[in-house]
């Protein structure tokens, strides 16, 4: 597969391919990051994370309506409050959904998947009243639209490095929020043992629905990075999940760099082989490998020890 | 003299027959008795369900990857039968199903070849099903790995199998699937009359597999199934090969699976990567779920009634049926985890019981239920 082709041609594939995979590395991380939490931290299996997502694309996409209509002067920000509306908006309404739904299922945690499958149905249902069944894109503003020159082969698209700046700064807030605050304490408490956690005077359910929350709403800026790479239909995020819990499963679901290393690992091989094979392809390869993997390995790549 | 739970198991078994063999018949036009045929059909992974995720607690969400190999085996058999020399003399390579001349492809592949006996399709159908379960079944189980993990595996084979059902357009017929299919063996399948023969076939056929698993339920192997779902270390400890349990379960119902996809087939006329992935599997999984989880009666009512009310909605009010089945689903899980046969159970059994014995309190809380 590589004959036909020089060595400065491949050097350069393989950096705008690795470039490409980041943006995708983006999107997996940001929405396995959100599942990571939801699922390794509470033990939720959330088949609707993908509809959150597609609730931060289209309120991304709201946004850059409003900003065009009534605000074109700050049209070039619209962005970054289309990155916090969609982090508060999934928020939201993932801790709504807690409240209503998850909090009657802990103890059922394969229930909570057919659970959370219906409320995906309804998600689409809503989106697909809401914005019409067909695929909607968002405009970019100008000074995002450019590329960056690197040499005469190599282009580096700008919304890319923006894309993969925010990525970055949220995986290190989220680091900071688990491992380096009282609350992330807290998280760590009521995940490794909730009665003890109740016992020494946490609120194990406020703690649940603000992680629950917090996952989502990470999805939903896993939304806002997607509309730089796709376009947002209503069923867009079906097509998401699955890649999503192999990346937690894959990293191992207790451990946050395991998460960033698979996500990572699984994406730039997705998206170079993707330039060799055909796309399909690609995608049986690498998840084909991945389920070979965690059959020999199931507790994943990086996992905790723990006695079971 | 039979026990009270054989003679309900005997009654039920016989309501269900009366109503799939002559009730529905009667009452129906051909066309849409061949819907219930195709709802049957379904019907058979869902009792697969009932033993995997009801008694045995392996929930997975992959049941559209058996029900998908049995179909395309089937399929593949019928394609070949429809791909004579003289029915695809236009093409440019005659003899080879019509999408692989499409897309250039000049001889029949090796893994078609075997498809022009009957006798091998039909084997193949209930075999490789069986065959993949018991691979994924071991690696599985006998690494302890079990609840939400399976479930997402199996979901990822699915997922895996669509996407390669959908790339492979030459060698099994893409996203749309492998169509225009015609006789069995000589036997137009298209016909109201076959129609009405196929659906008598699926009955008859699911029947059997009821039998049969109520068979499996009632033996010691139903009940050391049983232990496993709720006890599993003690079922160890007491010397069971657990994970050996699991899989020929997970195998057994994925050759029934198969069955089912390959009457599928014959019903539909058509087999597509539509009816593999990931949410025709967990729509399974409702069926199985509205029926009631841990009966196997009330697990083909559930496919029946949620399929029916799906087709007479979204006739009329398309959008109003995605938010009733999610809702439906919701409700279902929160409030009656055990399905309808759960409602079954609580007010009509007490009743039942006392027609068929004169008392029913101290039997009614029988806990070895059969069917």
């Amino acid at each position: 597969m590589l004959s036909g082709y020089s060595f400065n041609d491949l050097a350069s594939i393989f950096v705008m391919q690795s470039f490409a995979g980041l943006i995708l590395f983006s999107v997996f991380l940001l929405m396995a990051l959100g599942l990571a939490i939801v699922f390794g931290q509470m033990g939720v299996i959330n088949m609707a994370h993908g509809e959150f997502m597609i609730l931060g694309a289209y309120t991304t996409y709201v946004c850059s309506y409003i900003f065009a209509q009534w605000m074109p002067a700050l049209f070039g920000l619209y962005f970054f409050i289309a990155v916090i509306l969609s982090f508060i908006v999934a928020g939201a309404v993932g801790m709504f959904l807690e409240w209503s739904l998850i909090r009657f299922l802990y103890k059922r945690p394969l229930d909570t998947l057919l659970a959370t499958w219906g409320v995906s149905l309804i998600l689409q249902q809503i989106f697909r009243s809401t914005f019409g069944a067909r695929e909607v894109g968002v405009t970019l503003p100008d000074w995002m639209m450019g590329s960056w020159n690197l040499s005469e082969t190599i282009q580096i698209p700008i919304n890319g490095m923006i894309v993969i700046a925010i990525t970055l700064l949220i995986t290190i807030v989220i680091y900071g929020l688990l491992y380096k605050s009282g609350w992330g304490k807290q998280v760590r408490a009521v995940m490794q043992n909730r009665t003890m956690a109740g016992d020494v005077g946490i609120n194990t359910e406020r703690v649940d629905r603000f992680t629950f929350g917090l996952g989502c709403g990470v999805a939903g800026v896993a939304g806002a990075a997607f509309t730089m790479i796709g376009s947002t239909s209503p069923t867009a995020g079906q097509q998401y999940i699955v890649d999503t819990f192999l990346v937690v499963a894959f990293g191992g679901t207790e451990s946050l760099g395991g998460t960033i290393a698979s996500a990572f690992s699984i994406s730039q091989a997705r998206s170079i082989l993707e330039f060799f094979l055909s796309g399909s392809m690609a995608q049986v390869l690498v998840l084909l490998t991945v389920i070979g993997i965690l059959m020999l390995r199931p507790q994943g790549l990086f996992a905790l020890k723990v006695r079971r | 003299m039979l026990s009270l739970q054989n003679r309900k198991d005997i009654l039920f078994l016989s309501i269900l027959a009366a109503i799939l063999l002559i009730v529905l018949p009667m009452g129906l036009d051909a066309f849409r008795l061949n819907l219930i045929g195709k709802y049957l059909t379904y019907a058979f992974v869902t009792i697969g369900l009932v033993a995997c995720w009801g008694d045995s607690g392996i929930l997975s969400l992959g049941q559209g990857i058996f029900f998908g190999l049995g179909g395309y085996c089937m399929a593949m058999f019928l394609k070949l039968q429809a791909s004579t020399l003289e029915a695809t003399k236009n093409q440019s390579t005659p003899g080879i199903p019509d999408f692989m001349d499409w897309n250039q492809i000049t001889a029949l592949p090796w893994f078609w070849k075997p498809f022009h006996s009957l006798s091998f399709s039909l084997i193949a159908m209930m075999v490789i099903p069986a065959v993949l379960a018991v691979v994924i079944g071991a690696a599985m189980f006998k690494r302890r790995v079990g609840g939400t993990y399976f479930a997402i595996i199996t979901q990822a084979i699915a997922s895996v199998l669509t996407i390669l059902i959908v790339g492979q357009q030459g060698y099994i017929g893409g996203v749309n699937g492998i169509t225009d299919l015609r006789t069995l063996d000589g036997w137009d399948i298209r016909t109201d009359h076959a129609k009405y023969i196929l659906y008598y076939a699926g009955v008859v056929l699911l029947l059997a597999c009821l039998l049969l698993l109520r068979f499996v339920r009632k033996s010691k192997l139903g009940r050391i199934l049983r232990a496993m779902r709720d006890q599993e270390d003690r079922v160890r400890f007491s010397g069971y090969n657990v994970a050996n349990f699991k899989i020929f379960i997970f195998a057994l119902a994925a050759a029934m699976a198969g069955i089912g996809g390959a009457l599928f087939t014959l019903e539909v006329g058509f087999m597509s990567p539509t009816f593999v992935g990931i949410v025709p599997s967990i729509e399974m999984v409702i069926y199985c779920a509205v029926g009631g989880r841990n009966s196997l009666v009330g697990a083909v009512y559930g496919t029946l009634l949620v399929n029916w009310a799906r087709t007479s909605f979204s006739e009329s009010f398309p959008e109003i049926w995605t938010f009733a089945m999610g809702g439906l689903f919701i409700a279902i899980v929160l409030f009656l985890p055990g399905g309808l046969a759960s409602l079954y159970q609580n007010y009509i059994d007490p009743y039942v019981c006392r027609i068929l014995k004169g008392n029913g309190r101290q039997t009614s809380h029988t806990v070895d239920k059969a069917i």
